[in-house]
């Protein structure tokens, strides 16, 4: 919960969540460590100084640290924990759906855990959503285009074997298709951030949603124009929002963007934590406007009404909450950090 | 000490050079960008460059164009006799070493990685994108110039050569733009109309100011990468090594000497 400084009380989910373990016992090889490196630098680069980890607390921190940092120190009502396998880079896998469970089983309440799977894999991929399904009853699923899987250095939405996939997400109702681009690298002769098969996989499979993460950079252009044809395409806010502390002008054009071509009925809040923790990322975005030279240039305005929308009511909608009924529920049940 | 003056002017040759290669993907020179960590010329005028992106996992096909790039314009040094590139601590490092060392031509190791297309598709889609933020910064600087939407969109390449622009972004990108519209060969005669879009056709006078929504989604989306790497870049320079004897000029240059008392504050 959100508290503003006149005393509203705002519902936040947090859409874009992880609990990782990218730790070097956990590290195949050298792109192990080069992942969890790169994700360090996003964070050291535009997280505010007194917000800065030390590197092996970032590279595995604890169900103590996640509660507390969302929940705790953080304003998040409820999180959305998105699974990132990497099996060819991490022993056991760096964000993975059983590890999640376990953790979020503490507090059944605030968590959502979704899971993924890898297209590639061909029929052992149908049978993995199926048991995702019966055992955890997944919503929703992180798709990470970017993945190795032995010779293959990436995939896209619209693969032949990704559409058996989709197709059986939607028998299941597994609607939430959170998508993640990042660089697929073979072959070389493509765009390898393109976001042109969200286009193909959106029109194709419309009673599914398509949550881009990262508002689809570095591809926001493109992204934009897919956006404002396909009435099921939503644009998560990691990466784009913690523009904010560091480059405040820079975010105002973005979210300037997102709301002229996608809406403020599509935009979803999403901390990416452990990259970024959301309480500072939600109290500079409640107290941030866009600047009246760039509101004015494209006709929008980020009234508090779209705020509130953007932090949680949008996500709720996606994902079947009642939010006055959690709300209830919530408040029944206190945060606390469970005794040791 | 005149030897050592020589070199160091040699070295200056080619960080020059090289500010001619631009990553495709942000059109912006890779030496303002910091990729290029540094320029060493042997003895016998052997040049090596390295040059590191800002992330492990950068678009390898630009890592590969990068790198030719670098090859291509450091061979041109009439001193040149031969170079070396080293891109560092990169997904695809050792293929686009191997491959921009071997002595073999672009387009042929390009084929190699992958399955024999050609480059075309990517080349075609950040030439665009680079027209597109050229062509905004030279629509808004005359705009701003009081200049009207009819003679903006009717004027020829000979006018829009002779406005005297006071703007620094616009001084930078005007012969950027001139350079790309004859590439393209969309405007090189002094009648040809400076600004045409890049399919080739006229933009109407009522068209002006979606044609300018557009190419500004562009910009932001490039200036916002531009920023996310100018910050990751930085990040990861955190961790070059400066030489025994001290930063050089080289390195002041480069940007990578770290602030004094930042040295002292690393986590």
């Amino acid at each position: 919960m959100y508290k503003t400084p006149d005393g509203k009380e705002i519902f936040v989910l947090d859409g874009h969540t992880h609990f990782w373990d990218g730790s070097p016992e956990n590290q195949s090889n050298v792109h192990g460590k080069q992942f969890i490196d790169c994700f360090y630098a996003y964070h050291t680069n535009l997280s505010p100084p007194e917000h800065l980890w030390e590197k092996a607390r970032f590279e595995k921190y604890s169900e103590d640290d996640i509660y507390r940092d969302l929940f705790v120190d953080g304003p998040d009502d409820m999180a959305i924990i998105q699974t990132t396998v990497l099996r060819d880079f991490y022993k056991n896998g760096f964000g993975c759906l059983e590890r999640s469970t376990d953790m979020a089983r503490r507090h059944p309440e605030r968590f959502i855990v979704n899971g993924s799977f890898d297209p590639r894999d061909g029929e052992k991929a149908l049978e993995y959503i199926h048991y995702m399904k019966e055992n955890f009853d997944i919503q929703g699923v992180k798709m990470y285009t970017a993945e190795w899987n032995g010779g293959s250095k990436g995939w896209a939405l619209n693969d032949p074997a990704a559409y058996k996939c989709f197709e059986l997400c939607e028998k299941l109702g597994i609607k939430n298709i959170h998508v993640h681009k990042g660089p697929t690298i073979i072959p070389l002769s493509k765009d390898a951030f393109s976001v042109d098969d969200v286009d193909y996989a959106a029109t194709d499979f419309q009673n599914l949603n398509w949550i881009v993460e990262h508002c689809g950079l570095p591809r926001l252009d493109d992204f934009c124009w897919i956006a404002v044809q396909e009435t099921n395409v939503y644009a998560g806010l990691a990466v784009a929002l913690p523009f904010i502390h560091a480059r405040p002008r820079y975010f105002a054009e973005v979210i300037a963007e997102l709301l002229f071509w996608v809406g403020e009925d599509k935009i979803l809040f999403g901390s990416d934590y452990a990259i970024w923790t959301p309480g500072w990322l939600v109290d500079k975005f409640w107290n941030f406007q866009i600047p009246d030279d760039i509101a004015q240039e494209r006709g929008v305005q980020l009234t508090d009404e779209i705020k509130e929308k953007i932090l949680g009511l949008n996500a709720a909608r996606l994902y079947g909450i009642d939010v006055e009924a959690k709300k209830k529920q919530l408040s029944g049940a206190p945060v606390q950090i469970a005794a040791e | 000490m005149l030897i050592a003056n020589l070199m160091a002017e040699r070295e200056l040759d080619v960080w020059d050079c090289l500010s001619a290669v631009s990553d495709p993907e942000l059109d912006e020179p890779i030496t303002d960008m910091n990729f290029v960590e540094r320029v060493e010329v042997s003895d016998d005028m052997e040049v090596r460059v390295e040059f590191r992106l800002p992330t492990y996992w950068c678009s390898p096909n630009f890592a590969f164009l990068m790198a030719f790039g670098i090859r291509a314009e450091v061979t041109a040094l009439p001193w040149v006799r031969g170079v070396t590139v080293h891109l560092k601590d990169h997904c695809l490092g050792d293929d686009v070493n191997d491959g921009v060392n071997s002595g073999r031509s672009f387009h042929e190791i390009f084929a190699e990685n992958c399955d024999g297309a050609a480059l075309g598709e990517v080349v075609e889609k950040f030439m665009a994108k680079a027209f597109d933020r050229r062509q905004e910064v030279m629509l808004l600087g005359l705009k701003a110039m009081g200049r009207s939407v009819e003679e903006i969109v009717a004027m020829p390449l000979a006018t829009l050569k002779r406005v005297r622009f006071t703007g620094e972004e616009e001084l930078r990108q005007l012969p950027r733009y001139l350079d790309i519209l004859a590439v393209r060969g969309l405007a090189s005669a002094e009648e040809d109309p400076a600004f045409p879009t890049w399919q080739g056709g006229r933009i109407a006078p009522d068209d002006l100011v979606a044609h300018l929504g557009r190419l500004r989604s562009t910009r932001i989306n490039m200036e916002f990468n531009g920023a996310l790497c100018r910050g990751l870049a930085k990040t990861r320079y955190k961790e070059v090594e400066i030489g025994a004897d001290g930063p050089t000029l080289v390195d002041f240059m480069a940007g990578r000497v770290p602030p004094r008392q930042a040295t002292g504050a690393r986590r």
